[in-house]
């Protein structure tokens, strides 16, 4: 059985910065990640990043996902692509699957950063052909450089569905509407006004009613909604189209924590259910720690952080890292700087909700 | 209906966001387009001339002195919002010219005649490309420089090539 001092599962933005930190500090650090190309969700966003110096903001996705792998290689981590984590035991064993092979693990520390999954929604034929999520229609774009379509439907004004309306357009593919059922944009009004300037229009307060077409999306009815989100009979339209991307929220990928026995709660504002965790991302089995997307939804820019932090605590933890009282802090307060304002109004309340949970072992 | 409901802004927003009527008749200038707070401070770092000032909050709005900025156009290549756009006001008797963020492709060429759009995408005239501005960087955003008559120079935000 292979041993290190830090694994870290996941290899987006959240689970290199960690393993980078981790390993700046001394730490002996394997990363894996079920895919073949390093960087997570980062290499097919090609808008450019807010936050500040620190998180590399008015660079690229795409380019943060080069300058982290490098950074990761240039601090020796040790890359497994193409390796899927399949399980995490109660004694400590990890197993992999790499090749059709089983690997078994037993890291001293481990970071779980395996980021999140879209959700869907609920509506007559969501299951035609050309309905997908945004976030499949952005691998198609800009990984594999396919147009998806001619003429596409957004279902929801958050961050994601508008940035993705963009790349559409970007990518010659005319976007009819976006259709928020809230009654305003969830998303950065910069990113709400960019697609507004191409001419698509926002429709808030409007939901999806069905879809149509006979091997293939042909159309999407879409209808306005009440104050109890109710469709409202008479105000249905019928918007030609091909694409039908659903941007409606994502989950924490949790079944690891799961099965490795975390405490987990339900946080609406972080996503759904989250492991406990404390204020340097160490969940409530010692040894084990949560980073990105998996600990919280929230932006790349805060993932890049909160995985510093793991890396550095998980790091400390094993008698690295001397500087940790001092840096920790600082990571820290870089997080609170990102959160401070009303866009992370969100994830400060589930925060809160988070750390108000008992903590394990105390009653 | 407003930002928020149809990511336009309002009257007020636009006209608070402004450099006076003195500045706009020096020459070229910054009009920041930046009315939500959002972690977000490149700007300050992109510009040369200290013209956007410290943040004392990333999530600040950010505050221009337009007397220090000299429209160079460095922040809208670094915007990640695209809220940043250049008008010189001054460039001829009928004509102001712009600098326009613009990331579609191909882009288009100096000399061409080119539809121009406000900020709901309606086009509101024709406007004629000067320049194309690059980065060194090849993922930077390109500036399209472009020539629109005067009373269009608050109006206009985005172009659009002719078939």
């Amino acid at each position: 059985m292979r041993q290190t001092n830090v694994l870290v599962i996941g290899g987006g933005p959240a689970g290199l910065s960690a393993a980078t930190a981790a390993a700046q500090c001394g730490a002996r650090v394997i990363l894996v990640d079920s895919s073949s190309r390093l960087g997570g969700q980062l290499i097919k966003q090609t808008h450019k990043f807010f936050g500040s110096r620190e998180q590399r903001a008015g660079t690229r996705g795409i380019e943060i996902a080069r300058l982290l792998q490098e950074e990761a290689e240039a601090a020796r981590v040790e890359i497994l692509p193409e390796t899927a984590a399949l399980g995490l035991y109660s004694d400590g064993v990890v197993t992999l699957e790499k090749n059709e092979r089983l690997i078994k693990l037993k890291p001293e520390r481990l970071v779980v950063a395996t980021g999140a999954s879209e959700k869907t929604l609920a509506f007559a034929n969501n299951d035609l052909p050309g309905i997908y999520g945004a976030g499949a229609v952005q691998t198609l774009m800009n990984v594999h450089g396919v147009r998806p379509g001619q003429r596409a439907v957004m279902v929801g004004a958050g961050n994601i569905g508008l940035i993705v309306s963009y790349q559409l357009c970007q990518a010659g593919v005319e976007v009819a509407a976006v259709v928020e059922a809230a009654p305003s944009i969830g998303g950065y009004a910069v990113h709400a006004s960019k697609i507004r300037r191409l001419g698509i229009p926002i429709l808030t307060s409007y939901s999806i009613k069905a879809a149509h077409g006979g091997e293939t999306l042909e159309g999407v009815t879409v209808w306005q909604l009440n104050e109890k989100w109710q469709g409202i009979p008479g105000t249905e339209q019928v918007l030609a189209a091909d694409i039908l991307c659903l941007a409606v929220g994502l989950t924490p990928l949790t079944e690891l924590l799961w099965q490795a026995g975390c405490q987990m709660e339900y946080i609406p504002e972080l996503g759904g259910h989250v492991p406990w965790y404390d204020e340097n991302q160490q969940t409530s089995v010692p040894g084990i720690y949560v980073a990105g997307d998996a600990a919280a939804v929230e932006e790349a820019s805060s993932a890049m952080v909160t995985g510093k932090l793991a890396g550095l605590a998980s790091a400390h933890s094993l008698g690295l890292c001397p500087d940790f009282p001092v840096l920790g802090e600082k990571v820290r307060q870089e997080l609170t700087q990102l959160r401070a304002g009303p866009t992370g109004e969100k994830i400060r309340k589930g925060l809160g909700k988070l750390r108000a949970r008992s903590r394990p072992g105390a009653m | 209906m407003s930002l928020r409901t149809n990511g336009l802004p309002d009257q007020d927003q636009l006209t608070a966001s402004r450099p006076s009527p003195q500045r706009l008749a020096r020459g070229p200038v910054a009009i920041f387009e930046c009315f939500e707070r959002i972690p977000c401070n490149p700007c300050f770092d992109a510009c040369p001339t200290g013209a956007v000032l410290p943040f004392a909050d990333i999530n600040d709005i950010p505050k221009v002195d337009f007397d220090l900025c000299t429209g160079c156009g460095n922040c809208i290549a670094a915007c990640p919002g695209l809220a940043i756009f250049v008008v010189d006001e001054t460039f001829s008797t009928g004509e102001a010219l712009l600098k326009i963020p613009y990331e579609f492709s191909p882009l288009p060429e100096r000399g061409e005649t080119i539809q121009v759009l406000n900020r709901a995408g309606r086009e509101v005239g024709q406007g004629k490309v000067v320049r194309i501005q690059k980065g060194r960087n090849k993922l930077a955003t390109p500036l399209v420089w472009l020539t629109v008559p005067k009373g269009l120079a608050q109006e206009v935000r985005h172009l659009a090539r002719y078939q």
